[in-house]
């Protein structure tokens, strides 16, 4: 391990005798347009470049984890929807697969395809949405942002369809998923996916060869190989530095053996990267989507008797690759309905750890943009 | 050539531009109040009482007061006090129902704990008051409505519903299983 | 009385009421003002108000969005209430501020941003103030509007003012460069800073003196600076460099909303942020109503004279009609570039001014010179326009690709085995 690389880099402040300088204290946030949400940033400035920043959170503290810790395991499963709120669906499935390794729950087969389903169309809306924020970050007055969210409306009809909230959805249960797809649904869903690519090379042809965006995007944050890796980053964030690690692949966790798709991975891990990745990423989901949607079985989707339990005291560690990164849950069961510790692994959180680093010398546009492009979300940052 | 992938992009909001005015898939706002209902029958928002008949809506209410709901509601936004009769005997029946719905983030688990098919997930919307406390408190009278509307709003899970309770008729005697612990 | 000619009606109206007054000089001279400067004062804000409801619809098209449809017929009424709502607001100043450049900031925006649209000549004999030397004066006063954005965000006291007010600085006064030098290459080549004669210059009056009607059309329109290599090269730069001069997308950053909350606007509410407002608008029409002059033949355009008269110069269609055309097109390709680009960051914007668009604004110089005394074949440039093109192309080329350097570029990504 390389510690000069989780060392803090420094910034030389110009400060030659004929010249006499200050930094300049900016609070951005909590209530600056682009910090999503209620995230704040003190930086420090040097004309336009950010000398020092300290990211202070917590304005969103609601208290997760303790009231889980206070209400049955089922209980719990609303409030993560709350986490991450962009992705309901693959935070149920984290909470879910946690309290069944702790159990001991099988799940059945077309539960097991549903829940591949349902999170890879949660990484499509949430990556699609997210290079839209980001676009937005970097001054585009919303045009991507939007046309994301035209996209993301047909995916949150398909949720609605199926869990009754477009947001909230609440689905998945220890055992499997709490109802079956309405009749009529994955015809939709296929329908849904085929339309996608016809958007993704629309928005693609919009963004990735404009010169703005490139010159703004490449080599600004830079995120080494190194760091990324002490600083225990996830998802997106880590591929684009160029490590190999996706636990779809890693843990093979429901049935995403079955599935041919391949981990797109970036080289520099500047902004460009991180917003590449997750536009091949979703390319990537859309290959499973077709193989799931083509070979889902019948069956039964839940296990009903797995529905009020006192799992026996024993801990486990559920975790999934989110459209974020690392999800995962910590429980700690001591024999009764309810669970005796119960923790979170937000990948927002964790991701972002390391903005500093990678914001240091840069301007202060660009650690708009380096946020944006780590793709948090408050809720989960501050659970 | 420098330029080329700016007025690529401009191509495309051009089309997307003259194509909103042709293609309803570019243009896909709906007008709030003028579009009419654009729930869809699978949405749920707020719990709601099922009563059987129509004409005596509180004789013939499912709840059963059990409480339940109550116990297992994660934001604790419902209250429950069983009526009694003259010899201060439980009716089996809810004096007060009340669901906070400035707090109710309509989960649905009330609706999957009820062992007596009682609570279902209403998907009216348009709850807006004036008084933000009294006006959010949901009473038992607010909240009861008739199967015929459950049927109206969500038809397939009503069926399956009222099937459900056709075939426990058929069986002696329900006896209401007691909460599982 | 002199046969009435269409495009020449105001003009005959306005000497027609003057008339009356001959006895009183005095009273004439303050009429004639009068005169010409109420209707800019008038009919710009009208302009203002119709591009702020072109622009949310045409942006909200460009979104796949309705844009305003609740007032009045398709929202047309938007602006009004806009102004209602602007006009109701508190109008805050900071406690701290310094309250008189504060109050002073949009008024000193607002005053040049009407005046130089006097040097406009938007028909013929219809320039509210003919000046010999009126692209100088449209600069000279064009740039006070550094000064009060900087007002503005000195003395709101709030630090995204003052990083706003700082770029604005910065980059006003380097685009002014490119601005001010591809304009240069127009009044090389017309030997004259009057805009009536750079308008002039743009038509060939052999062939709109001539009886054919198709000849006369296309004579409005064949002499535009932009149809040659250096007109064109020098229109697109002018274009690229009035953006930025006038604070629109992708060169916004004064006030960019993700970065610098509003910057130097982030203090002002109320009457004053509207006045910031129009005068941002009333400039766009300016600066646009001046690349119209300088490149696109002002206020000519496919137009014939009108069958009754038999004054060579008379034309059926007003000039200003197609003034105002012009300037409405470029607005609208603004709104467009708005609807599609992001912003760029601030050492590539003073990049692209020094290292990118000054090059090339000196570039077109020396190729107008060239254009100037080639050799003509029966008056076509057949020499200065195909090799003047072809210089310009490559100097594009080569100054885009000398810019853009190795580290940015489009990347191939591999998938992990």
């Amino acid at each position: 391990m390389n510690t000069e690389t989780i060392a803090p880099r420094e910034y030389q402040i110009y400060s030659g005798d004929d010249l006499r300088t200050n930094v300049l204290e900016i609070s951005m946030g909590p209530q600056h347009p682009s910090t999503h949400g209620v995230f704040r940033m003190d930086v420090s400035l040097d004309g336009e470049t950010v000398v020092k920043l300290k990211p202070v959170f917590g304005y969103l503290h609601r208290n997760h984890e303790k009231i889980a810790e206070t209400t049955s395991y089922l209980g719990s499963m609303p409030y993560t929807d709350r986490l991450d709120y962009f992705c309901s669906m693959t935070n149920n499935w984290a909470y879910a697969l946690a309290v069944e390794k702790m159990a001991g729950l099988a799940v059945p087969e077309r539960a097991e395809y549903i829940r591949v389903i349902m999170a890879e169309l949660t990484r499509l809306q949430n990556h699609a949405s997210l290079v839209g924020f980001l676009t937005n970050d970097l001054g585009a007055s919303g045009t991507p942002l939007l046309y994301a969210i035209r996209e993301r409306e047909h995916i949150l009809d398909l949720f609605e369809w199926a869990s009754g909230a477009r947001m909230m959805c609440n689905y998945m249960r220890f055992g499997g998923v709490r109802n079956d797809l309405p009749s009529g649904w994955l015809a939709q869903c296929k329908k849904v996916v085929d339309d996608f690519p016809a958007f993704m090379d629309e928005f693609e042809t919009l963004l990735t060869g404009n010169e703005i965006i490139l010159s703004r995007c490449q080599n600004v944050g830079v995120l080494p190989r190194d760091l990324a890796i002490n600083a225990s980053i996830t998802g997106p964030c880590l591929r684009a530095s160029g490590v190999d690690y996706d636990i779809r692949k890693v843990d093979k966790y429901g049935v995403y053996d079955r599935f041919d798709f391949k981990v797109p991975l970036g080289s520099v891990g500047d902004c460009y990267d991180r917003f590449m990745i997750r536009l091949l990423e979703m390319r990537e989901s859309v290959k499973i989507l077709k193989q799931a949607l083509a070979t889902i079985p019948e069956g039964p989707v839940n296990d009903s008797k797995a529905r009020n339990f006192r799992p026996k005291p024993a801990e486990a560690y559920g975790r999934i690759e989110g459209p974020k990164g690392e999800l995962g849950f910590y429980l700690v069961s001591d024999g009764t309905p309810k669970p005796h510790r119960y923790h979170v692994r937000p990948p927002s959180f964790i991701n972002l750890t390391v903005l500093e680093d990678m914001c240091l010398g840069q301007k202060i546009a660009d650690a708009v943009i380096i946020l944006g492009s780590i793709d948090i979300v408050l809720g989960e940052v501050d659970r | 050539m420098l330029g080329i992938g700016i007025l690529k992009g401009m191509a495309i909001t051009a089309k997307n531009f003259f194509g909103s005015f042709v293609n309803k898939r570019l243009l896909p706002t709906l007008q709030y109040p003028e579009a009419g209902n654009s729930v869809t029958l699978f949405s749920r928002n707020i719990p709601f009482l099922v009563y059987d008949n129509d004409e005596d809506p509180l004789g013939t209410m499912r709840c059963v007061a059990c409480k339940i709901c109550e116990k297992e509601c994660p934001p604790q936004c419902i209250y429950i006090v069983m009526e009694k009769d003259a010899n201060g005997k439980p009716a089996k029946r809810p004096k007060v129902f009340d669901i906070d719905i400035s707090v109710c983030m309509g989960c649905q688990i009330c609706v999957e704990v009820c062992p007596f098919e009682s609570i279902k997930m209403d998907s009216t919307f348009e709850l807006s008051t004036p008084d933000r406390f009294e006006g959010l408190l949901l009473k038992r009278e607010h909240l009861l409505k008739s199967n015929t509307y459950f049927h109206k709003i969500h038809p397939d899970e009503a069926q399956e519903v009222d099937d459900r309770l056709a075939a426990k008729q058929k069986k002696p005697a329900p006896t209401p299983s007691t909460p599982a612990a | 009385m002199t046969p009435i000619n269409p495009d020449q009606l105001i003009v005959q109206l306005t000497q027609w009421a003057l008339s009356f007054l001959d006895s009183y000089p005095l009273v004439a001279v303050l009429v004639a003002i009068l005169l010409s400067t109420v209707p800019l004062v008038a009919v710009f804000p009208i302009c203002f108000a119709i591009t702020t409801w072109l622009e949310r619809k045409g942006l909200a098209r460009i979104q796949n969005r309705i844009g305003p449809n609740r007032t009045g017929f398709l929202g047309m009424l938007q602006p009004i209430a806009d102004g209602i709502k602007m006009l109701l607001k508190e109008d805050i100043v900071p406690k701290t501020s310094d309250r008189l450049a504060h109050f002073l900031a949009p008024v000193v925006l607002m005053v040049p941003a009407f005046t130089i649209l006097s040097v406009l000549p938007f028909n013929r004999n219809m320039i509210p103030a003919a000046v010999d030397t009126g692209v100088i004066l449209f600069f000279a006063l064009g740039s006070v509007s550094t000064l009060a954005v900087f007002m503005a965000g000195w003395s709101s006291r709030n630090k995204y003012s003052l990083l706003g007010g700082m770029r604005a600085i910065a980059q006003m006064v380097s685009y002014e460069l490119p601005l001010v030098l591809s304009g240069v290459t127009v009044i090389m080549m017309t030997g004259s800073l009057d805009t009536t004669k750079i308008v002039a210059q743009q038509q060939l009056s052999e062939w709109i003196q001539s009886s054919n009607a198709g000849l006369q059309c296309l004579g409005q329109i064949i002499g535009w600076n932009v149809f040659t290599p250096w007109g064109f090269a020098g229109f697109l730069i002018f274009f690229v460099a009035s953006l930025a001069e006038i604070n629109r997308c992708p060169f916004d950053l004064p006030e960019a909303d993700s970065e610098i909350v509003a910057g130097h606007l982030t203090e002002y509410s109320g009457f004053k942020y509207a006045l910031f407002f129009m005068s941002e608008y009333v400039s766009a029409f300016a600066i646009n109503g001046l690349s119209t002059t300088l490149f696109l033949g002002g206020w000519s355009g496919p137009n014939i004279r009108p069958p009754w008269s038999d004054d060579p110069n008379a034309l059926l269609i007003p000039g200003f009609v197609w003034f105002f055309a012009k300037m409405f097109a470029l607005m609208l390709v603004m709104i467009w570039i708005r609807g599609t680009l992001p912003r760029l960051r601030v050492d590539h914007l003073m990049g692209f001014a020094w290292k990118f668009l000054l090059p090339l604004a000196i570039m077109n110089i020396f190729v107008g010179g060239f254009y100037y005394y080639a050799p003509r074949w029966h008056g076509i440039p057949v020499v200065g326009w195909p090799i003047g093109f072809l210089v310009m192309y490559l100097s594009y080329e080569c100054i885009g690709r000398l810019n853009r350097g190795p580290k940015t570029a489009q990347r191939v990504y591999h998938y992990a085995s």
